[in-house]
């Protein structure tokens, strides 16, 4: 029915070469809603194994952005996508791209926690069943493995089958991690994730972050310049849909080479 | 893994083709009701039957019309809407402007209107048919507007109530701000909402027209064009039924016809209610 | 100044007055039916007026069995029609429709909400009955003459499909889209996200709406009167005629003065009605308004 591309060959290379193919590049990428040119030309190249922050003002395009990535605008009306975003040097927008392949290799960690309505094992082993795995081992082994890397799993161990909406809201983040991360994205992409949450809980997901970026390509949608300070090795900044500017965080934070992004960076503009 | 993601897309095709069954079948029923009444009541349609009242041996099938009963309709639809928003209105304005629409008093008054819609018509007619007899009141043109005009209300109320949340909380705020009574921001508040008025005025009166179990009882039936209130009056439902039931073909095939001229009365007024919603939308954006 | 305070005062008193009258007015429905009901339920204990199926006033016997069954099957049926083609084609018009026709089907179930149920009726006698009785009954080697709780059950399907439609569609949307994004990112196909997580959430709120549906099919009245047959006999199957309660109160009510007890047992029928339906209304009502609540939160 659908003709796809060999995934596993690229994969392979790109192990071997991490740093020189992009897992994800954005080429030429114009986003409009109700005729409204909301994203302008966009290309940026996110580097593998690295968190790169989105920032900008409030409606600059940024979660936007971040939603075209996974296709996840394909259902909002009035909207009209050109361009190109590569996964794996494919075109998840060519005609033929299949969607759910291409979601399944980002995992989304939104604004609020969203845990799906059903218990904290069913969350987690909800990727995964509904990608053909219903061993019932392999499951609790997956389930396990995930909420360990998350650091919830001492935490509800023995409440596996109470109803995921019981949790406190950071432990209900971290299990929509966990959620993610158990379809084996390559990519992570967050939403000012943190943005509903505690300081604490906060600085939990921060660090999970942190650490996790060493097996994934993760990308942030943020406005706290600081929390893109704190964890982000990469920052792009966005301003009226535009890209002003993009690289290594102390070099955007420190000398931003644009006017607005100096104005934006000294606070001038929120 | 690539078979298991083809299985699964053909699943969700598989799904979408039956949805479209499903809607289509909806849809479908619409035209039929709508086909089927065309089809049988337009060969027996003629001038006759909208402009002349039942002559003698009308219902053998001898000549004659149904402007007794489709005057008798829009007299008691018209006068039930009347009362049913002069009554609502206040209601729906009192409920959410004049005191908190989250109060206890609101709240549970807003639940028993929902419950009030919910009560069918023959309930309300059996009750009103009792109360008649009580007082020694025979069936008339006043009783089926009073049992019409309590089965509106409720509908009345709820559309006004949706229609007044609707309202931006900052013009409510700045009608308050100006120092304005809450009877003055109320009607401020309305003409805000006209149209929408307009669209809750059709309704009911669609489903004053329409109803039939209401009536049934309480405002009898008459050849003639009703003149007061107090005399038994005509309607379409109720002729329809009637005429329906008799086993002359000829007496049928008006049922048929007064079928057609009822649901273009209702037709036109689901067009106007669309067009009037469709335009206000527009304005709004 | 004053004249403005006093219209402000006098609008205040008027329509709270209204709004104790629509009060008085719901109790004395209550009222009145309980009143009426009382000699009937002095002659015959409530459980045997409930459980027996012999209908015939004039002798003394009234037997609600026959009403309450031909209710019951008629609505089950109707809703064996209704349920799933509505949440289809709900699910249909939320996800997947396209705007432009959502734009067009909407109006259309309106349309099919305004029609008066005695078109329903009509279009019943003449599609639905001849129908049942020439085609789909001699299928099963049965002779019916059409009018039936299954012709019946139809026609109040149809009439049910916009309340039912208008209620899940309104729920399917207060589905927050993060939900479905979460499922969505995971890699399911859009049908498993509604399978698995929309219906799922949604669930308490497809029930009012089907609670809900179930009141309006009980109270209607004329559109099943005419397609149903109305013996007072417990239908066997779903080619037999059956009589629902609202049909017993509207064909009787005009002549019942002068059997004894007659006008008690009409007038317990619409009291038995009456009640189901508003604890039916009040359920459905109670989880909607939660539901709505949530939403806006």
């Amino acid at each position: 029915m659908y003709s796809y591309p060999n995934i596993e060959k690229q994969q392979t290379e790109n192990i071997t070469s991490p740093l020189s193919t992009p897992h994800l590049q954005i080429k030429n990428l114009n986003v409009y809603i109700d005729e409204k040119h909301i994203l302008k030309n966009i290309n940026l190249e996110i580097p593998n194994n690295s968190i790169t922050s989105i920032i900008g003002p409030s409606g600059c395009g940024k979660t936007t952005l971040l939603k075209t990535l996974n296709r996840l605008l394909d259902d909002s009306k009035n909207i009209q996508i050109t361009g190109s975003v590569l996964v794996n040097g494919e075109d998840i927008y060519a005609k033929n791209a299949e969607v759910t392949h291409i979601r399944k290799k980002m995992g989304l960690l939104s604004q609020r926690p969203f845990p799906l309505p059903m218990s904290i094992f069913d969350n987690i082993a909800y990727g995964p069943r509904i990608h053909g795995e219903h061993n019932k081992k392999i499951l609790n082994q997956i389930v396990e493995n995930q909420l360990k890397n998350v650091g919830l799993w001492e935490e509800v161990k023995d409440r596996l089958h109470h109803y995921a909406s019981q949790l406190s809201i950071g432990q209900q983040q971290r299990l929509c991690l966990a959620r993610g991360l158990a379809v084996n994205p390559e990519i992570i992409l967050g939403d000012e994730s943190t943005s509903a949450l505690d300081p604490i809980s906060t600085q939990t997901i921060e660090n999970l972050l942190v650490d996790l970026k060493k097996d994934y390509t993760i990308i942030l949608v943020t406005h706290i310049l600081r929390q893109a300070r704190r964890v982000s090795d990469y920052i792009a900044f966005i301003y009226n849909g535009e890209i002003l500017e993009f690289g290594k965080t102390e070099e955007v934070l420190l000398h931003p080479r644009n006017e607005i992004t100096q104005q934006y960076v000294k606070g001038f503009i929120s | 893994m690539t078979n298991n993601i083809n299985s699964r897309l053909r699943k969700e095709k598989i799904a979408k083709v039956i949805m479209q069954i499903a809607g289509f079948c909806i849809i479908g029923s619409l035209f039929l009701i709508v086909g089927i009444i065309l089809y049988k009541g337009v060969p027996y349609l003629s001038w006759d039957m909208i402009t002349e009242t039942p002559k003698g041996g009308f219902y053998i099938g001898k000549s004659g019309g149904i402007l007794n009963a489709i005057l008798g309709s829009l007299y008691l639809a018209s006068a039930a809407t009347l009362l049913a928003i002069i009554i609502g209105i206040p209601i729906s304005i009192y409920l959410n402007l004049y005191i908190k629409s989250d109060s206890i008093i609101s709240r549970s008054a807003k639940l028993m209107f929902d419950v009030l819609y919910g009560i069918p018509s023959i309930v309300y007619g059996a009750i009103a048919f009792s109360i008649m007899i009580w007082l020694g009141i025979r069936a008339s043109l006043l009783g089926g507007i009073l049992t019409i005009t309590l089965l509106t209300i409720p509908i009345v109320v709820r559309t006004v109530d949706e229609l007044i949340k609707t309202i931006p909380e900052d013009l409510k705020n700045v009608t308050k701000s100006l120092g304005a009574t809450r009877w003055e921001s109320s009607l401020i508040l309305l003409k805000y909402i006209k149209t929408g008025l307009f669209t809750a005025m059709l309704l009911a009166f669609g489903r004053a027209i329409g109803d039939v179990a209401g009536v049934l009882l309480t405002t009898g039936f008459s050849d003639n064009i009703p003149k007061y209130l107090d005399e038994p009056a005509a309607t379409l439902p109720l002729a329809i039924f009637f005429q329906l039931s008799s086993p002359i073909p000829e007496v049928q095939g008006r049922a048929y016809a007064s079928a057609l001229i009822l649901t273009c009365i209702i037709l036109i007024i689901v067009i106007c209610t669309h067009i009037l919603t469709s335009k206000n939308n527009k304005q709004k954006i | 100044m004053k004249l403005r305070l006093l219209k402000d005062f006098l609008f205040n008193k008027i329509s709270s007055l209204l709004l104790l009258c629509s009060f008085l007015a719901i109790s004395l429905i209550f009222i009145i039916l309980i009143y009426k009901s009382i000699p009937l339920l002095e002659y015959q204990n409530i459980g045997s007026i409930l459980s027996q199926s012999v209908w015939s006033p004039l002798k003394g016997n009234f037997g609600f069995l026959p009403f309450i069954m031909g209710t019951a099957w008629v609505t089950i049926i109707s809703l064996c029609f209704a349920v799933p083609l509505c949440l289809l084609t709900s699910i249909y018009l939320v996800e997947y429709a396209p705007d432009k026709l959502r734009k067009i089907v909407l109006p259309l179930i309106n349309t099919l909400a305004a029609l008066p149920s005695v078109l329903y009726g009509v279009w019943g006698v003449l599609f639905i009955v001849p129908l049942m009785g020439e085609y789909i009954a001699p299928l099963f080697g049965i002779v019916s003459s059409g009018y039936s709780v299954l012709s019946g059950g139809i026609v109040l399907a149809v009439m049910i499909f916009p309340i039912m439609i208008s209620i899940i569609v309104e729920v399917l949307h207060t589905i927050p889209k993060e939900l479905k994004s979460a499922s969505l990112s995971l890699g399911a196909t859009k049908w498993e996200t509604i399978v698995k997580v929309n219906i799922k959430k949604a669930k308490p709120g497809i029930i009012a709406a089907i609670v809900l549906a179930i009141s309006r099919a009980l109270g209607e009245t004329i559109a099943v009167l005419m397609v149903c047959g109305n013996i007072p006999k417990v239908p066997q199957s779903i080619f037999d005629a059956g009589y629902p309660i609202p049909a017993l109160i509207a064909n009787n009510f005009g002549e019942m003065m002068s059997i004894p007890l007659y006008d008690s047992a009409l007038m317990f029928a619409a009291l038995l009605l009456l009640i189901i339906i508003l604890a039916f209304n009040l359920i459905a009502r109670v989880v909607l308004n939660k539901l709505e609540k949530n939403h806006n939160d």
